[in-house]
């Protein structure tokens, strides 16, 4: 089960070298994103789309709000 | 969304993963850094300065008085010690016993902003209530600063 996180702790992950990735649709990672974050959305997720992270680090993902 | 997103990256072999739950909005309501076409729109956060008077609950009203006096406002922010916004003290409601307890005179509950509110919204806000200033908080309440609408139009 993925572990939810708050800023102090996604602030010690970045810290630590983990990655980001936006899961929401292009135009809105365009818009704005958080520094470094790549962005593959929620509807194109697959193995393959993943295969840009590296599986050694700690991946944090984030969308909009925890709505 | 995130939530899902991190369920199927577990799945498809990511040992260590982490859903941001708060997102993007809490990110840019801490006045934190972003990338993107947006990242150079003026917002709230960047604006505002941190001049304003600030007192405790226990100050006395002829201390903070003369904080006031020596500020760019008309007010002094009433914080706690971790600077979380409490309320305002005017300097018009200070022609009191200065012996009185900023607490005992103060305004609870100050309207605030967002540190992402962008900078023109902002001013025109400000504009059409005919209002000069905005205080500015992020999401925990602590106080980034005094945003000047003479400033927000100017960013």
């Amino acid at each position: 089960m993925p572990t939810g996180i708050a800023l102090d702790g996604l602030q010690k992950l970045i810290a630590g070298g983990a990655q980001l990735v936006e899961v929401l649709p292009e135009g809105e990672y365009v818009e704005a994103h958080l520094p470094a974050a790549i962005n593959i959305p929620l509807k194109q997720l697959t193995v393959q789309t993943a295969g840009v992270l590296d599986r050694e680090r700690p991946v944090v993902v984030y969308c909009w709000d925890s709505l | 969304m995130s939530p899902r997103a991190a369920c199927r990256l577990e799945t498809v072999g990511f040992a260590e993963v982490y859903d941001y739950v708060p997102g993007k909005v809490d990110w840019l309501a801490h006045n934190l850094p972003i990338e993107g076409e947006n990242a150079d729109v003026p917002k709230a956060g960047r604006v505002a300065r941190n001049d304003v008077a600030r007192c405790a609950l226990t100050d006395r009203v002829g201390e903070v008085r003369e904080r006031i006096a020596r500020s760019p406002y008309r007010f002094a922010l009433v914080t706690t010690p971790g600077g979380v916004l409490l309320g305002r003290l005017r300097r018009s409601a200070l022609d009191c016993d200065p012996n009185l307890s900023a607490e005992e005179v103060m305004e609870s509950g100050p309207s605030t902003v967002r540190p992402d509110t962008p900078a023109a919204e902002l001013a025109k806000r400000l504009a059409d209530r005919e209002l000069r200033w905005a205080i500015v908080t992020n999401p925990e309440g602590r106080l980034v600063g005094v945003a000047s609408r003479e400033d927000l139009e100017r960013a």
